[in-house]
């Protein structure tokens, strides 16, 4: 049995539960030949895939859901070789060109002018084109986008690309102004209190609403995480009743402890403490982005009001510094030195000025 | 793998309707003279089309300003449709360009010697002058290395082979390189010539668009008439779709163009401490001072909204520089935070951080 999350996504755009004024546009667009390309954008569990395929469906029908996973391997200029899943119906195909890291030109190069020098097989499809869909198109390497740029005008007349994105950000301008830009924003607590209800009617049980208001308010606009949480909480207390403890996830319980260690104690036998425990975190493969986010703000919460925006800053300043860098270690504990020595110069007193 | 069987042969290659294609694509200029604005690019290539003398050239500019489109409009009329083929090598950021491309792929075609014309099955004749042209869009992409093969190549095969490099950043295009070529700058297109293309285009698909409409498409595309040419299509294919069809209004173009709405913005700036002119009688009574608890919850609602944090920033800049009563100061201490923020996020960081960065930094100098 499938969890709730998959099993209740809807198919159809008709079927989408909120930004009914979005979802009517994507039908118009979806009814002509003349669909452009697409960017769609908006914070993670906010429905973008779910939409994109509901999209897709739109175009091309029930076809697009008969879907095959294949591997395949490029081999990039320097003979390495690299393997990118392709999942694929005979309208469609997507891919995560970030799997192939570095290499992701090649995989663009390649699949792209291979899909686009193909013709649509099936006469009967409902359109002439296929549809490329590329998730995580904002971590697309510069030189991946740049090769995207004039295949995506020169074989406008059999394919069409719907990229995925967080954030628009990091895509070139040149890419920004090939596509229709298609912004998905999270679902308010209301409207993640209706999905909830939703799921739970078709569960045939009943959910008191002061429940659905908890889950919704606690998952901060993402749907896939509410429904995450609806599920295990409705395992764990079959009526769902009274104050609920929606459990936090580990790695955020474990963030919170460093910060709580950062803000006990400032030493450098301290910063070698943190140090392990970030070193732990990135094992587990949580984006050091979240990591030092979900760090720096806990530790905002605890500090005065005077440092709060210091220690946010700092952040911002690391944070930029990591995506630029390649080891990503070295600048969360700089930014764990850096905190630790702000606070303590501002719990004694010291005059910080010339440190800036 | 039926999604890849290559295409048969015997189909012929452009079947689409052109009633259906993309209005960037149908509506690409044909002939230089088709290019809008570029006046000065314009002028000297039609005298070179007359002469039929062309340097080697470069093409730099922003997106949407018409390079690409007038480096093949140009190369099509020179050589025509059936020459076109064997007189023209076309390299993009899409084909492989590293230096091993550049010593083979484009060493070989450079040093042909040009093929004599071939007869136009169009009837019309062409200049077809005695050289090829080669194509290098998209150059800024192109390594320094394999930049640095091409200076020869351009040099030796000079006589029968001319060069037209086309890019965004001059700047990234090797300096030996810029040096060899006359150099054409594309600009932004100024209001008036997107107003007229834009114009001709909607009138040309019986498409009604009030002057308000053009407007907006104008002030939401930033000189990039790409953009504002999808923005027009899609909106005229959502208001045609509606029952009954509605007109265009501006309100439709924001939205597709991805403008925050104002509310948001002056919102978010009222929270950092800004007078914003509509409420200001609400303010001036209560001049509540907000913290840092208040601004964080601020920012993570516009976050969660998915706004592009680019776009925000650039509206309350406008915002900040435009205010009526903020001093100079504080409003050049803001620019210098929103500058700072700009160039982190095209460097890839975290929207989330520096919109936060910049909301603490402004609401600081604000407070001043
Ligand atoms: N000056 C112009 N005159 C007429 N149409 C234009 C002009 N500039 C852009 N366009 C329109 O925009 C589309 C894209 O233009 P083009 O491909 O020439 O842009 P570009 O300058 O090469 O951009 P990029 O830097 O993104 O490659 C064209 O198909 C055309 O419809
Ligand atoms: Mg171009």
């Amino acid at each position: 049995m499938s969890l709730w999350v998959d099993r209740f996504r809807p198919k159809t755009l008709d079927d989408l539960h909120y930004h009914h004024d979005l979802s009517t546009r994507l039908k118009a667009l979806a009814a002509s030949e003349d669909f452009p390309h697409m960017l769609f954008y908006g914070p993670s569990g906010a429905g973008k895939k779910t939409r994109i395929n509901c999209t897709l469906r739109q175009l091309f029908g029930t076809g697009v859901e008969k879907l095959k996973i294949d591997q395949r391997v490029f081999v990039s200029p320097s003979r390495r070789k690299l393997e990118i899943n392709l999942v694929q119906s005979s309208y469609h195909i997507e891919i995560t060109p970030s799997e192939a890291g570095s290499y992701d030109r090649v995989v663009v190069q390649d699949l792209l002018k291979e899909i686009a020098q193909t013709q649509q097989v099936d006469l009967g499809a409902k359109h002439r084109f296929k549809v490329v869909v590329i998730n995580e198109a904002d971590f697309l390497s510069r030189d991946a986008q740049a090769a995207l740029r004039r295949t995506m005008e020169k074989y406008m007349s059999n394919m069409r690309i719907i990229l995925c994105a967080n954030s628009t950000s990091r895509l070139i301008a040149p890419i920004r102004s090939r596509c229709l830009l298609v912004r998905v924003a999270a679902p308010t607590a209301q409207e993640i209190q209706a999905v909830v209800e939703h799921v739970a009617r078709k569960m045939k049980f009943d959910v008191p609403p002061e429940a659905s208001l908890q889950i919704a308010e606690d998952a901060a606009g993402n749907m896939r995480k509410a429904l995450l949480v609806f599920e295990a909480l409705k395992m764990q207390s079959p009526d769902l009743s009274g104050p609920l403890r929606i459990a936090k996830p580990d790695w955020e319980t474990y963030c919170h402890k460093v910060a709580e260690l950062i803000v006990q104690e400032q030493s450098p036998a301290r910063v070698m403490e943190v140090r392990a425990k970030f070193y732990e975190l990135l094992s587990h493969c949580i984006p050091p982005t979240v990591i030092l986010k979900t760090v720096a703000e806990k530790v905002a919460e605890r500090v005065d009001e005077a440092l709060k925006a210091d220690v946010m800053h700092w952040a911002a300043f690391y944070e930029l510094r990591m995506r630029l860098g390649s080891k990503k270690i070295y600048h969360l504990e700089a930014w764990v030195v850096k905190v630790m020595c702000l606070y303590k110069h501002f719990t004694y007193n010291f005059d910080m000025s010339e440190f800036d | 793998m039926a999604f890849f069987q290559p295409q048969a042969k015997t189909v012929p290659k452009h079947t689409v309707d052109p009633v259906l294609q993309p209005w960037i694509e149908k509506y690409r200029p044909k002939t230089i003279d088709d290019v809008s604005a570029q006046e000065h690019t314009v002028t000297v290539l039609r005298k070179a089309l007359l002469s039929t003398n062309l340097p080697h050239m470069l093409f730099y500019g922003p997106p949407g300003t018409g390079k690409t489109s007038t480096i093949l409009a140009l190369a099509r009329q020179l050589f025509g449709p059936d020459n076109f083929r064997n007189r023209v090598l076309e390299l993009n950021a899409s084909d492989e360009r590293g230096i091993s491309v550049v010593r083979e792929k484009i060493k070989t075609f450079a040093r042909q010697t040009p093929r004599a014309q071939a007869a136009n099955s169009d009837g019309k004749s062409y200049p077809c002058p005695p050289y090829k042209i080669i194509i290098l869009d998209e150059a800024d992409s192109m390594t320094q290395d394999a930049q640095g093969a091409l200076r020869r190549i351009m040099e030796t095969y000079a006589r029968i082979t001319r060069f037209c490099l086309v890019c965004n950043y001059v700047t990234r295009i090797i300096e030996p390189l810029a040096s060899r070529c006359s150099k054409f700058r594309f600009t932004p297109l100024d209001p008036l010539s997107t107003s007229s293309r834009l114009t001709h285009i909607a009138a040309a698909e019986h498409v009604e668009v009030t002057p308000e409409v053009v407007t907006t498409l104008i002030d939401a595309s930033n000189g990039d008439l790409r953009r504002s040419i999808t923005y027009l299509q899609s909106a005229s294919r959502l208001s045609s779709s509606a029952d009954p069809p509605t007109p265009i209004t501006p309100r439709d173009i924001q939205e597709i163009a991805g403008v925050v709405p104002t509310t948001v913005v002056n919102d978010l700036a009222r929270t950092l401490g800004l007078d914003v002119s509509s409420d200001m009688i609400v303010d001036a009574v209560t001049p509540k001072r907000r913290g840092f608890d208040a601004i964080q919850k601020k920012v993570k609602e516009v976050i969660r909204e998915g706004y592009s944090v680019a776009q925000l920033l650039s509206q309350l800049h406008d915002l900040i520089i435009h205010h009526q009563m903020l001093p100079a100061r504080q409003k050049a201490t803001c620019a210098l935070v929103i500058a700072e923020a700009d160039k982190a996020l095209c460097d890839g960081a975290d929207e989330e951080l520096w919109l936060l960065e910049v909301a603490m930094q402004t609401y600081k100098a604000l407070s001043r």
